[in-house]
């Protein structure tokens, strides 16, 4: 027999274990169904996971770049790891950020960001939001616009008087329309402000933060009204264009090392950070997500490959009479092996195939949901369908090796 | 071209051995029609299955056309069953919910044969036993007798040496059982060699000799001209 010959031959022998499968399975559909459906929800969660988890990536990714890659975050205490301040250490006080403002010629605006959580009333009407205390370079650097009203002026900043610039969720908390807020009192804990301003929408930051959610307020206000102290922990800067982050980061460095009197080989006792470095940090959190999220779908993917060891072995117990017959008519064990091989890859493959279509459905209708951009990655359905695959050779081995190793007398006495 | 020297069987070990099979040796000429008869439990399945090469003798040899069967492989029985040997078993033995004409055609997969000429060669070995209008019929929707004549078109349709017969009208009625015998008789007619097992009188009477098995040995031989 020649190569082709043989060949052509294997070829037939594949096919014709293919055609056989299929029918097999057409023949007991309910309990192919009930087969495939382990791998059909692990693929389509496998798929789910990974395309909804770097979507995700992206959004956060894009929207923080959206914010401003432009933008240094100055705060006292060391920095370790993501996430991690180890003990506030002295805090900057405002003469820092009108230091860092005039002799930093780099830096484009710089502002302080005091925080605080507080209810606001208005008549009978009441929220808990964020208070901001800031200055107006905050407002370029947020990229942020008036709706209505305006910006704090000159006098208000120096003496801190209270008047304060509303976010859009803030106005429809308290029942108020923008046009009809200004000029308004809203109060605050003991005292009220008048509103001046009302701040254009900007909607969910990149970690689901309502962003319009937010009170601003003079940093001298705040300082007077709320923190009771002159301390600063945050201050932001935006770099001016074409000036690249770290020399700006560097020089913020040196000026504040100086201030401070840190000694030449001592760790600073603040950090400067940039949105890059932030950015570094989410995406290897989200892909480390990503990782998870895809390993705990793959293991419902190997449930998924037992149940289809199961049933086959189920099927080869009940089929051993067939089996006897296939081996009286002259199939020897490989014949056998590669028939049932081929049924679980089959049977594995179109539950893969299911799957996929239910995985992207999902995506589809998830990234509808919530908002966030569709990505299909073509690499990832097709690991996963190799995967499926797989998991039928896997899983279909041992029943396969079951059916082939049969006697033939014994498998046609097999009642 | 078939013949068995000093076959014995003996199932269980040592102790628990039982002996089915104590010597036995004949001979089946080609063309030949053979039926072995005997009771339950005299070992003529055993011979029969033996003969098959479903089952491996103890000890003695059994030689095809001076090829001795018991020194081949696993693989190479399988193949000797392939090409040279049919079966026909008591209980039909018919792939479930598989159409007459794909049972017919299952042996033939494994012969390599194409889609198209085993579809044709299956409906011809239909023809043959007389099922050409039950083509698409499953199992379920044919009679015993009928699915016994599926079963012989599955065991004829690769065109071998030997019919291997392990009591084909067991499970049939009387006009049944001679109806299938016609059939069988008709196909020996046309030079397949066949063995046949029954412990019907009357059934191995179709054969043109007995032979008689008894607790392992061949009790007598019968010649038969009818």
């Amino acid at each position: 027999m020649s190569v082709t010959d043989r060949l052509k031959k294997r070829k037939a022998m594949f096919y014709n274990a293919f055609m056989q499968a299929l029918r097999e399975i057409k023949r007991n559909i309910m309990r192919s169904l009930l087969t495939a459906i382990g791998i059909v929800i692990g693929i389509a969660s496998v798929i789910v996971m990974v395309n909804i988890g770097k979507s995700a990536s992206l959004s956060i990714t894009q929207s923080i770049s959206k914010l401003g890659s432009n933008v240094l975050f100055i705060m006292p205490g060391q920095h370790n790891g993501p996430g991690g301040i180890s003990s506030v250490t002295k805090p900057f006080k405002s003469d820092t950020v009108a230091l860092l403002k005039n002799s930093i010629l780099t830096l484009k605006a710089v502002s302080p960001v005091e925080n605080a959580s507080m209810t606001v009333i208005y008549k009978n009407q009441n929220y808990k939001t964020s208070i901001k205390g800031i200055n107006n370079d905050y407002f370029t650097v947020q990229n942020w616009h008036m709706n209505m009203g305006r910006k704090f002026n000159k006098r208000e900043l120096r003496s801190g008087q209270n008047v304060c610039i509303l976010g859009k969720t803030v106005i429809k908390n308290l029942m108020l329309d923008s046009q009809a807020a200004l000029g308004k009192r809203i109060s605050l804990k003991n005292f009220s402000c008048e509103v001046i301003g009302v701040l254009n929408e900007k909607g969910a930051n990149t970690f689901g933060r309502d962003e319009d959610d937010v009170v601003i307020v003079p940093i001298k206000m705040f300082q007077r009204r709320i923190s009771g102290n002159d301390n600063i922990h945050l201050i932001m800067a935006s770099v001016k264009d074409k000036i690249p982050l770290e020399e700006a980061s560097l020089q913020i460095e040196q000026l504040l090392r100086e201030k401070r009197h840190i000694k030449n080989d001592d760790d600073s006792d603040f950090s400067v950070k940039s949105m890059t470095a932030l950015l570094d940090t989410i995406s290897k959190i989200t892909s480390m997500l990503t990782v998870m999220l895809g390993s705990i779908a793959a293991i419902s993917l190997v449930v998924g490959g037992i149940g289809i060891m199961n049933i086959m072995l189920v099927s080869v117990t009940e089929r051993t009479r067939e089996i006897g017959v296939r081996m009286a008519v002259g199939a020897m064990a490989k014949d056998i092996l590669v028939q049932f091989l081929i049924e679980s890859v089959v049977l594995s493959s179109l539950g893969g195939i299911a799957g996929i279509i239910i995985g992207i459905l999902i995506t589809y209708i998830v990234s509808f949901a919530f908002h966030i951009p569709l990505i299909l990655d073509p690499a990832i359905i097709l690991v996963s369908l190799i995967f499926s695959m797989a998991i039928g050779i896997v899983f279909g081995i041992a029943p396969a090796r079951k059916a082939a190793n049969m006697n033939p007398i014994d498998a046609l006495r097999y009642e | 071209m078939i013949k068995l020297k000093n076959i014995t069987k003996t199932y269980g070990k040592a102790d628990a051995a039982t002996e089915v099979l104590k010597g036995i040796s004949l001979e089946i000429k080609d063309g030949e029609f053979v039926s072995i008869m005997g009771a339950s439990g005299s070992g003529k399945s055993t011979l029969l299955n033996i003969l098959g090469t479903l089952d491996v003798p103890t000890s003695g040899d059994y030689l095809f056309s001076d090829t001795n069967i018991n020194t081949l492989s696993k693989d190479q029985k399988a193949l000797f069953r392939r090409y040279i040997l049919g079966f026909i078993f008591q209980q039909f033995n018919l792939l479930k919910k598989t159409t007459a004409l794909e049972n017919v055609e299952m042996p033939l997969i494994y012969l390599g044969v194409g889609a198209k000429e085993r579809r044709k060669r299956a409906y011809d070995a239909l023809c043959k036993v007389g099922l050409e209008n039950r083509l698409n019929y499953t199992p379920q929707e044919l009679s015993g007798g009928q699915q016994q004549r599926v079963a012989i078109a599955r065991a004829i349709v690769t065109n071998p040496k030997v019919l291997i017969a392990d009591e084909p009208t067991g499970n049939l009625d009387s006009k049944r059982s001679h109806e299938v015998m016609e059939i069988i008789k008709k196909f020996n007619k046309q030079g397949f060699t066949i063995i046949m097992v029954t412990h019907e009188k009357d059934i191995a009477l179709y054969a043109s000799r007995i032979i008689y098995v008894r607790d392992g040995q061949i009790e007598k031989e019968e010649s038969n001209v009818l």
